[in-house]
């Protein structure tokens, strides 16, 4: 346990911390702008960034991307990820992508048909 | 001899300690609760995007639901104070990372120090938490639901800003009492009366005539629709039914009913998350103290317990992205 061997580079090595406890203030830096950024688009909500794109306006796709970003630096640096085998990172990794992805699909695809077949004249919502 | 080698390892292999991809019985387990929790709280957020797309065209607007900060009553102030959430949740993590790097340390009082710091940061998030819902549940403007289910939101005709019911609507005396269990039939009561009827609010509309109303419709802009003062009279008199203060599992002020059912079902759920992280953080941190893990050779326990904490601010990350930014 005490001579655990930690990996102190992010970045694919381009940043490489000199402890542990750097790498971690440094995680803390990367997940703090990355929140700052999120909030500040969330507030101001450029006019730009409000077009559709795959039927979700670009500024959702940019939350969700920064939000999978986030979950990285978490998993991989605070959960010592990046410390545990390949073989212990892809079991939990992609079992749950590979899920997830599933489950997100059939229920937008399911929710999609609702809202068309909801618009249907027969249907009366508005009163 | 071969015979003797091959039993031997068989008790190797099967008696216990081995460490299947390098991580001890504990750690793993740990991995895996957290796989099939997090896919629990998958199905949660996939459920709450299949109600948002099948509400596509009404779904209330967070920035205008979650607008209010401690201590700074009556400003509009959208994202600040999740952000503050979130900020705190990110700090607790950073004190238990710390606090499992002093494990691997074998500092004692070191990884006291940092548990109890990210016991605070839990403490403080649960009780954001608490403010919030409650700020949620008390309602801020007010509205009028339809026979059909809808909400009617009261705007001023200049600014477009909501206007509370209580600032025009026409209270008179009423004789109505809310009916209780104990005057009459024992199974049936019912909750507390909303403070106006509608017949004093569509009064009070009649008088203000700056007033309109806005439907849940959104445009194509993403605002919610403002009916013309005619029409906003026509629709409340034909189709108001009662009014609507705050937030429960039956009706909200701001919109779809499902709105506020995921709203406190999945932060609820995240919540008591927290909430259980506390109370394990809590009594690893009294093993700390007690010296446990310094007898024991190592602080493993405090890096599982770890993980669990860590992945209470994973999903939070994910709710506030789907909660308050998309």
């Amino acid at each position: 346990m005490a001579h655990q061997e930690h990996d102190l580079t992010i970045f694919r090595g381009l940043i490489r911390f000199k402890t542990i406890t750097h790498k971690i203030w440094g995680v803390l830096l990367l997940l703090s702008i990355v929140t700052a950024i999120e909030v500040a688009l969330g507030i101001y909500k450029p006019d730009v960034l409000m077009t559709y794109f795959l039927n979700m306006k670009i500024l959702n796709w940019i939350f969700i991307m920064l939000t999978i970003v986030k979950a990285y630096y978490i998993t991989w640096d605070f959960m010592h990820m990046r410390d545990e085998t390949k073989s212990l990172r892809r079991v939990v990794v992609w079992t749950f992508i590979f899920l997830v992805c599933y489950l997100v699909w059939i229920l937008i695809q399911e929710a999609g048909y609702i809202f068309d077949i909801d618009s249907v004249d027969y249907i009366k919502r508005d009163f | 001899m071969s015979s003797a080698v091959s039993v031997s390892s068989n008790e190797n292999t099967w008696g216990g300690g081995n460490k299947p991809m390098n991580a001890s019985y504990g750690k793993l387990m740990m991995w895996f609760f957290l796989v099939s929790d997090g896919l629990t709280f998958s199905g949660f957020i996939a459920a709450y995007g299949f109600a948002r797309f099948k509400f596509l065209d009404s779904w209330p607007i967070a920035d205008e639901v979650f607008t209010h900060v401690p201590f700074l009553h009556g400003q509009e102030l959208p994202m600040i104070y999740v952000a503050f959430m979130t900020f705190v949740l990110i700090m607790s993590s950073v004190t238990m990372v710390l606090a499992v790097d002093a494990g691997h340390q074998m500092k004692q009082s070191k990884v006291a120090f940092y548990m109890f710091l990210t016991i605070i940061g839990g403490g403080i998030f649960v009780g954001s938490q608490a403010w919030e819902w409650a700020t949620f549940i008390k309602g801020d403007y007010g509205a009028v639901k339809t026979k059909g289910g809808n909400i009617l939101q009261f705007v001023d005709s200049h600014s477009h800003h909501r206007v509370a019911l209580h600032d025009f609507a026409h209270k008179h005396h009423s004789d109505r009492v809310q009916h209780q269990e104990t005057n009459g039939l024992w199974f049936y009561d019912e909750g507390t009366l909303p403070p106006y009827t509608i017949e004093e609010v569509i009064e009070g509309m009649e008088a203000s005539p700056s007033l309109l109303i806005r439907t849940q419709i959104l445009d194509e802009n993403g605002h919610k629709t403002v009916l013309s003062r005619e029409e906003s009279l026509n629709v409340l008199k034909t189709h108001g039914k009662s009014i609507v203060t705050g937030a429960n599992l039956y009706e909200n002020e701001y919109g779809v009913p499902l709105f506020a059912d995921f709203f406190f079902f999945i932060t609820g759920f995240h919540g008591f998350h927290v909430f259980s992280g506390v109370v394990l953080n809590l009594i690893i941190f009294f093993n700390v103290i007690l010296g446990t893990y310094e007898r024991r050779g190592h602080y493993e326990m405090v890096e599982k317990v770890g993980l669990y904490w860590h992945f209470v601010d994973l999903v939070w990350v994910f709710v506030f992205t789907f909660f308050y930014l998309v």
